[in-house]
């Protein structure tokens, strides 16, 4: 429909191998997906079906196996090819905002600070190694925590606040981010439900009045049907629907995951615990 | 509901766990080495625990020499003294300045092997050498005076502080600075934003802590000319002074307690 148009998004035969000790995982399965400007797609699997890894491969968080010839472009510019990351990948890396579980705000800072620190994709290096934030940036800074609601904690500690407020946090760091495009991974699962609801609203509502395409896997289908046009299912790493939510009944998902199908219908228990936290080994490759 | 169904356990006398012969003698066999090891060293460093006794009176006599401390020359000790806090002070200072970028350097998880290997080893070997010797290399190259002990500390204590700033940034949560790299965000960025406030009341008390062994150990490094107190006190021992020993060391304790205290009540509010 819109092959005109540059795509949001683009994955093309992407796949992804986890080596520990002798054992392999295959976590993405020559996965090609195709996201448009201003969309608004739910990625939905069972906990290990590989969501969250193809969102950090898009975020170019994580590098894909060398030996497909796996690609991902976003806005058109490549983020990686064939298991490297692309040269421009900081630019890119700025025009997307990433929305984690675990909020990954820093903790010891401000909100203020932390949302503020979106800019420093944008603006010359040297300032942002000084903290020099120009007073129009703090005001974006303050405005978009105001449009989540919670600039009334802006001088506050990060960790003093719930973890529905720092998610909101997070999605007002994407907006001073000034993002085409939000991938939001998970970013319900660690939330109570009121909080989950309040999230979902915010990043439903940056998607319909800012139009930034948003991208966002969740454990529960309800949500996706709610909130998302689009749906793309996830099983083992291979994508196994794509197509409108309405679609995705009870018995539909049922037929796509059999038994495992269950942990998306149900409500299931509402803190999942923190997913495995990623080693500190593992910071360094996508340092780019 | 918590009631414990013990009937059963009840019916059956009690008996104890048999003895672990394996286990007993391992036990047995680390004494034995460690009590050898005590002896073997026994051997080297010319334990004589009767010399104590036997020399009980020359000790006594030479005790005596120390009381009453004279503090006539208090003017001039106290002000050797001061140079000896401000050598700590400096001395400390350049050492955390260097350790910054020497500890991040020199982690494992931000930094290539190719880079943190040679960082640390480089770090080990200002590590391993004592600031007394750096002293003494010092005052050679740059002059007898409190700047040879300043350049001392510093050397020494950048080996220690590197490594222990090190240690704190490699138990980071590498979550945080995810988030921060993917806005775009380069790596110096990661590292300010990112790492620093994760570790810095660490890195603030590990600073403060090598403050206080710094002053203690610049209260020594005078004794090979390199300023302070410490030259002070080194003349009068050579000089058989005792009187005037004994209040140089007492102006010594006063200051390195008062300082310590002032330390770690400010480490206190920082962890």
């Amino acid at each position: 429909m819109t092959s005109d148009i540059t795509p949001a998004i683009r994955v093309h035969n992407l796949s992804k191998t986890f080596r520990k000790g002798f054992q392999t995982t295959r976590a993405l399965n020559n996965v090609s997906l195709t996201v448009d400007a201003g969309e608004m797609v739910a990625l939905i699997g069972a906990s290990g079906s590989g969501k969250s890894t193809l969102m950090r491969h898009i975020s170019g968080l994580m590098l894909a196996d060398r030996a497909d010839d796996g690609m991902i472009e976003v806005l058109g510019y490549p983020v990686q090819e064939n298991g490297h990351l692309a040269r421009g990948v900081r630019a890119v890396r700025g025009r997307v905002g990433v929305i984690f579980q675990q909020f990954n705000l820093v903790d010891r800072l401000s909100l203020l600070t932390n949302v503020v620190l979106g800019v420093l994709g944008q603006i010359p290096a040297w300032r942002g190694w000084f903290g020099l934030f120009t007073r129009e940036e703090r005001l974006r800074a303050l405005e978009a925590l105001r449009r989540v609601g919670i600039d009334q904690y802006a001088t506050q500690r990060a960790s003093t606040l719930s973890g529905g407020q720092q998610q909101r946090a997070a999605i007002a760091r994407a907006l001073v981010q000034r993002a085409e495009i939000v991938l939001a991974d998970e970013p319900i699962a660690s939330l109570d439900p009121e909080s989950a609801r309040r999230v979902m609203e915010n990043l439903a509502r940056i998607n319909r009045e800012d139009g930034i395409t948003v991208v966002v896997s969740l454990h529960q289908v309800d949500f996706a049907t709610r909130y998302c046009a689009r749906t793309v299912a996830l099983r083992d790493g291979v994508v196994v629907y794509d197509g409108p939510s309405e679609a995705l009944t009870h018995d539909f998902l049922r037929e796509l995951y059999g038994a495992a199908g269950e942990e998306l219908i149900l409500p299931g228990p509402i803190a999942a615990g923190p997913r495995r936290v990623p080693t500190a080994r593992q910071l360094r490759p996508a340092s780019a | 509901m918590t009631v414990i169904d013990n009937t059963g356990a009840a019916a059956q006398p009690l008996t104890l766990p048999a003895r672990d012969v394996k286990r007993s003698t391992v036990n047995m066999l680390g004494w034995v080495v460690v009590l050898a090891i005590l002896a073997w060293a026994w051997e080297g460093a010319e334990m004589n625990p009767l010399a104590l006794v036997e020399y009980a009176d020359n000790m006594a006599e030479f005790a005596s020499g120390f009381f009453p401390p004279n503090f006539y020359e208090w003017p001039t000790m106290l002000r050797e003294m001061m140079i000896t806090v401000q050598v700590a002070i400096w001395g400390t200072v350049l050492a955390v300045v260097c350790s910054v970028p020497l500890g991040i350097l020199s982690s494992q998880n931000l930094v290539p092997w190719w880079v943190y290997q040679p960082t640390r080893r480089l770090m080990d070997a200002a590590r391993a050498i004592n600031e007394f010797v750096f002293a003494m290399l010092f005052v050679v190259a740059v002059g007898l005076g409190p700047f040879a002990g300043v350049l001392a500390l510093w050397v020494h204590t950048t080996g220690v502080l590197a490594k222990l700033f090190s240690e704190a940034v490699e138990a980071i949560d590498p979550n945080p600075v995810e988030g921060i790299r993917a806005t775009g965000a380069d790596a110096i960025h990661e590292v300010i934003f990112g790492v620093i406030p994760q570790v810095l009341p660490l890195w603030i008390s590990f600073s403060l802590y090598r403050f206080e062994s710094n002053l203690r150990s610049a209260t020594v490094i005078g004794i090979v000319g390199a300023g302070g107190i410490g030259m002070v006190l080194w003349e009068f021992i050579r000089g058989f002074y005792y009187a005037e020993t004994a209040a140089v060391m007492l102006i010594i304790i006063g200051t390195v307690t008062l300082l310590d205290i002032v330390s770690q009540v400010l480490r206190q509010r920082f962890t």
